[in-house]
Formats: structure tokens, C-alpha cells, sequence
């Protein structure tokens, strides 16, 4: 079997299908972390507090601001797959990749302007 | 796995996602407006104790998320690792449950 080089890979579809992998992957190291800080609500609300002060330093934060980026583009990357794989195809779901992006982008923008 | 299993796996996969999506739009929108203003646990336990609407929307949030890493990160380890056959299958098992025992704790640690 040939293996594929970058010429064959360097595609938009690709492309998504590696971002939707990677973001997957990280999201899916970072969720037990997640858990875990949530789970120092146990041991009172201070000990929970302690931990939310740390996020608060500039490189925790923007490091939280990339995961939840990485959220948006795992879901809108993952609606897309869903819309390829059940909805009828249509030719509106080549524009879905744009629509994918677009939406990681607002979301994305939208936080951090709240940060 | 049998042809089958994949297939089931396939499934349980497009499953959660569906739920997940539903889930992951409304964590978003909690987390945007959240974080205005930094967090602080009296703002999340403010909303979240005693709230059972909330405990039931993390349960299944949870449940999804412990269906769906899991079955991610094999298809990873079988395409990027070669890993494959039983030992694969007893640590995507192994993920799922302590996914779920963790984010149960969390959603319980909440709620509380």
C-alpha cells in the first residue's frame, strides 16, 4: 500500500478532519482534570476557590480560553460529520467546512470578549 | 472486534454525539457567561446547589462525555498506535468508568 504524502493530505477536508482529531484528543485529557477541580467542591467552597484563583494567572487563562476554542470547533466539526452522514447530500454541505470554522471563530471571539 | 461491535460502537458514538451537541451549546453558553469577570465557586455553587434542573442537565452531560471520549481515543490508538485486541478493549472500559465515576463526583461535588 502507498502511503499518502502532504500533497494528498493538504486538503480543507483534511485538514478538518485533523483539527476535529486533535481537539478530540485534547479535550478528552483535559475532561478529567475538569472533574477533578470541580470535585475539590467537596472539601468546601474555599478549597475550590483556591484553585479558581490559580486560573486566574495569564498563562492558565489562555490556555483555558484554547481548550474552550477547542470545544467549539470539536462541536462544530463534529455537527458537520453528523450532517454528512445522515442529512441527504446537498450541494449547501460543501459550505459546511466555512460555516464550521465561522462558527469555532464567533464562539471563540465571543469568549474572549468575556474574559 | 466483530463487524458487529464496530458497528455498535459506530452507533453509541453518533448517539452521544447528537446528545453531546445539545449539551455542549448550552456549556458554552454557561462558560461565556460565566467567566465575565473571572470565576468564583460562591458564582458556581450559587447556581448549582440544590439545582436538581442542573444535576439532571450534568448527569447526562457526564454520561455522554464518558460514552464518547472513550470510543474517540480508541479509534486513535487503533489508527495512530496500532494498538488493538483485548487490552485496547479492557482500557476503553477502564476509561469509561472512571470518566463516569469522576464526573459523577463532580456533578454530586456541585450540587451538594
Amino acid at each position: 500500500m502507498m502511503r499518502s504524502d502532504f500533497r494528498a493530505r493538504n486538503h480543507p477536508a483534511w485538514w478538518a478532519f485533523l483539527v476535529h482529531r486533535l481537539s478530540g484528543l485534547a479535550l478528552a485529557v483535559f475532561l478529567p482534570l475538569h472533574f477533578l477541580v470541580l470535585g475539590q467542591a467537596l472539601a468546601g467552597e474555599a478549597a475550590l476557590d483556591g484553585l479558581l484563583a490559580w486560573t486566574q494567572r495569564p498563562l492558565v487563562k489562555a490556555a483555558e480560553w484554547g481548550l474552550v476554542v477547542l470545544l467549539a470547533a470539536h462541536l462544530a466539526g463534529g455537527l458537520r460529520l453528523l450532517a454528512l452522514e445522515f442529512l441527504p447530500w446537498r450541494d449547501w454541505q460543501k459550505s459546511l467546512l466555512a460555516a464550521a470554522a465561522g462558527a469555532t471563530i464567533a464562539i471563540g471571539l465571543a469568549l474572549a470578549l468575556a474574559l | 472486534m466483530s463487524a458487529r461491535g464496530e458497528t455498535r460502537l459506530w452507533i453509541a458514538q453518533r448517539a452521544s454525539a447528537a446528545v453531546l451537541a445539545l449539551c455542549v451549546v448550552v456549556h458554552l453558553v454557561v462558560i461565556i457567561y460565566a467567566m465575565r469577570g473571572g470565576l468564583s465557586a460562591a458564582e458556581i455553587l450559587g447556581r448549582t446547589r440544590g439545582n436538581v434542573s442542573w444535576a439532571a442537565f450534568y448527569t447526562v452531560f457526564v454520561l455522554a462525555a464518558a460514552v464518547h471520549a472513550p470510543i474517540g481515543l480508541r479509534t486513535i490508538a487503533m489508527e495512530w498506535l496500532g494498538w488493538r485486541g483485548r487490552s485496547l478493549s479492557i482500557a476503553v472500559h477502564l476509561a469509561v468508568v472512571a470518566l463516569a465515576v469522576l464526573g459523577f463526583r463532580a456533578v454530586w461535588a456541585v450540587f451538594a
